[in-house]
């Protein structure tokens, strides 16, 4: 630094003065903007407060627990069979998906395993439950960024899933249809014709938002870009599922895990993207669709013949011991942390739900970015309200 | 003029009356026509649905039900509102509508005033509107409106420039800021010598056309320029918390903006209210005959109708640009091509 005289130090000290004035008298007041609990875009009672400086972020928070039923606690006042018709009431577009691993876990407990025919068929549902999820999320996407039309043929073409699962289970939205040991029943007459030609629609629909939506100019320049995630910060927050492939983490339980299901069976690409944005988590929610599709097709050929179910007693209890089993859910990885002590109910549940651990990250991505890509990355991040607060 | 309408003598209060109703009119119909065929029914056919089917035959008398519902409702104003503004607001956006459409031309004779500085005043008046929404957001005492209505004013402002620049080379091309001339000289010139065809300047305009058209989708505040309304993140903007008749009066502005708007459009780019036929072919605005009065009105409606279909469409199948790629589209976007535009207009004029 040079050396400055005592006229030069003055100047400069009143210069710095004159600075600092001049902050203070332009220092605006900063906004809090509470997004939610009643709001459009958060899909439930999310509350989001975000403080703002102009249409900026400073910084944000994410408040759960608007919506907490207690499931975990519940759980324990019920017998191991009435669990499930609790349980899928946690991430409620895909309802089947998240009984699966319970009863897995109860299932490892007694040492016992499904047949393979009731495996086939789990796994179908459990891919089906996925299609339904995320076709959903693939048509809310544009109603988020403004585009109303696609939402409509989301709905229409998950409504032919909706009625699969309802042929197949009895129950739209929640089918309460896997059993310790098995299936509640067989699948129906003519389901399996009419699965091959749904999913052929199903495909036809991702094409159409690949077309009306991902291929819009404007819809690239809300979410390329936006919401980066790097790698390590997605696995250091605990994020799963599509937003973790996201960041380019290869990591997909349903070929990385060995479990009484049958994904192995299938061949399919597990699909991840370098660039961890908000149009990243949604293309490789859309891949992820097709390749549901896919496995459904490939299985749906080699159901084999034989029961449902095994032998279970009729008054089922699970001999003691803890057991925790995790599947790939449509959001990301849910898993049940079972602890037994023979009695009929679960003695604790813990329920490990992948929305809860996804949208943590939010104070982390939200900081610094514009009041509208609040609204792109939480629907990118994608949660179900229930997911977060079971 | 409007006193020889139809050869018929009219006394002045006669006239004053017909401008009135004629206003209400030119106002009102388009609104209904546009929020009943392209609200309730394109929309629907969109988006595979049948949209409103109840009340009336096919569902054309819904409007009418959600008119009296909507005036049934309460009229709440907000504790903390600032009431005389806050109430005001609606009304200025729709007085804003309702002198737009007081220099539109919809025959020879057929029109409220024939102002020389037509297009100029149009354009004045069709920013009106911008005070409306901003004291409707600040007023409301609340964050979503108050950020909507920020995002509406710095948006209206963005999207006048341009379309002031893209009218300025019709204005070169026609030599006149008079609507009417401009209608005129469509008609009566002739182009690559087919005199049939007339001289709408959507031919040599086009790049005029589409600038103005993409900063009308804008001044209407429709998908994909929606921002200050926004409905997934700032509830409904500056709308936010209005109800009943005042939410009605918004909403009737909305549309019959959108209306004026496309009859402006359709003055300035497609010929107006002459056809592109020999049949109806003339050389001066002195030989029109008298009975295009009548049809006048019903092809400006058509021409407008067809405007409107394309605004809407693009309303109902984009998303919404973010604030800031929406000031970076006009500024830099738009206003260098507009200008270009107006630059090889003017060239072009004085060379051929």
């Amino acid at each position: 630094m040079t050396v400055l005289n005592e006229r030069q130090q003055l100047s400069y000290i009143a210069a710095q003065a004159a600075d600092a004035r001049l902050n203070v008298e332009l220092e605006t007041e900063g906004m809090t903007l509470n997004i939610g609990p009643q709001h459009p875009a958060t899909h439930g009672t999310l509350r989001i407060i975000a403080r703002l400086d102009g249409e900026q972020v400073v910084w944000a928070e994410p408040v759960a627990g608007y919506m907490h039923r207690g499931y975990e606690k519940l759980t324990e006042v019920r017998t191991f069979p009435q669990v499930t018709a609790l349980i899928n009431r946690i991430d409620w577009l895909g309802s089947f998906a998240n009984e699966v691993p319970f009863i897995l876990a109860a299932e490892q407990l007694m040492e016992i395993e499904a047949p393979p025919r009731a495996q086939y068929i789990r796994t179908i549902l459990f891919e089906l439950s996925r299609i339904a999820n995320v076709s959903l999320f693939l048509g809310d996407l544009g109603v988020q960024m403004g585009a109303i039309t696609p939402v409509f043929m989301a709905f229409r073409d998950r409504e032919y899933v909706l009625n699969l699962i309802e042929g197949a289970t009895g129950g739209r939205f929640h089918p309460n249809f896997d059993r310790i040991g098995g299936l509640k029943d067989d699948l129906p007459k003519g389901w399996i014709a009419e699965t091959k030609q749904v999913m052929k629609k199903l495909r036809t629909f991702c094409d159409e938002i690949e077309d009306l939506l991902f291929g819009n100019e404007i819809f690239q320049s809300r979410t390329r870009g936006v919401g980066i995630i790097p790698a390590d910060v997605a696995k250091s927050y605990g994020m799963t599922g599509a937003n973790l492939r996201a960041s380019g983490v290869d990591w997909d339980l349903r070929r990385d895990q060995k479990n009484a299901m049958v994904w192995d069976q299938a061949d399919f690409k597990v699909w991840t993207h370098p660039d961890g944005d908000s149009w990243a988590r949604c293309w490789i929610r859309l891949q992820e669709t097709r390749e549901a599709t896919k496995i459904v097709d490939q299985l749906i050929d080699n159901i084999p013949a034989g029961p449902v179910m095994t032998k279970v007693p009729r008054i089922i209890k699970v001999p003691a011991g803890e057991a925790w089993v995790s599947t790939e859910n449509p959001l990301g990885e849910m898993g049940y942390y079972v602890v037994s002590k023979g009695d009929l109910g679960p003695f604790r549940v813990k329920i490990r739900s992948a929305s809860f651990n996804n949208i943590s990250i939010t104070p982390w991505v939200l900081k610094g970015v514009y009041v509208p890509d609040i609204i792109t990355i939480l629907a990118s991040l994608y949660f179900i309200l229930g997911d977060i607060d079971r | 003029m409007i006193s020889s309408l139809l050869a018929v003598e009219i006394p002045y209060w006669g006239q004053s009356l017909l401008r009135v109703l004629g206003g209400l009119v030119a106002v009102l119909l388009p609104a209904g026509m546009i929020v009943y065929v392209f609200l309730f029914k394109m929309m629907s056919f969109m988006q595979s649905r049948l949209g409103p089917m109840e009340a009336g035959p096919y569902g054309s008398m819904q409007l009418l039900a959600e008119v009296s519902k909507w005036l049934q409702k309460e009229d709440i104003i907000p504790e903390n509102a600032d009431a005389k503004i806050f109430k005001i607001a609606p009304i200025i956006v729709l007085a804003s509508t309702f002198l737009l459409v007081v220099v539109v031309p919809f025959g020879p004779d057929a029109w409220m005033t024939n102002f020389q500085a037509g297009v100029f005043y149009a354009l004045a008046i069709g920013s009106v509107s911008v005070i409306g929404i901003l004291i409707a957001g600040y007023s409301s005492a609340n964050k979503y409106s108050y950020l909507g209505g920020l995002r509406a004013a710095g948006q209206l402002i963005a999207y006048e420039l341009p379309m002031v620049l893209a009218v300025v080379g019709v204005v070169i091309q026609a030599g006149s800021m008079n609507l009417q001339q401009i209608v005129v000289a469509q008609n009566t010139q002739e182009i690559f010598g087919l005199d049939w065809i007339g001289f709408p300047f959507v031919l040599t305009q086009f790049v005029g056309f589409l600038i103005f058209m993409i900063a009308v989708q804008a001044e209407l505040t429709q998908a994909p320029f929606d921002m200050p309304i926004a409905e997934s993140e700032l509830v409904s903007g500056y709308m936010t918390e209005y109800s009943g008749f005042r939410f009605l009066i918004f909403f009737i502005g909305e549309f019959a903006t959108a209306g004026v708007f496309a009859f402006i459009a359709s003055i300035l780019f497609l010929g107006g209210w002459g056809v592109p036929f020999s049949w109806f072919g003339w050389d001066t605005i002195d030989s029109v005959d008298n009975w295009m009065n009548v049809v006048g009105p019903l092809i400006m409606f058509s021409k407008m109708t067809l405007l409107v279909g394309i605004i809407m469409w693009v309303r109902f199948s984009y998303p919404r640009f973010r604030e800031d790629q929406l000031q970076r589209f006009a500024w830099k976007v738009l206003i260098p091509v507009s200008l270009a535009n107006i630059a090889v207009t003017a060239i072009l004029k004085v060379a051929v």
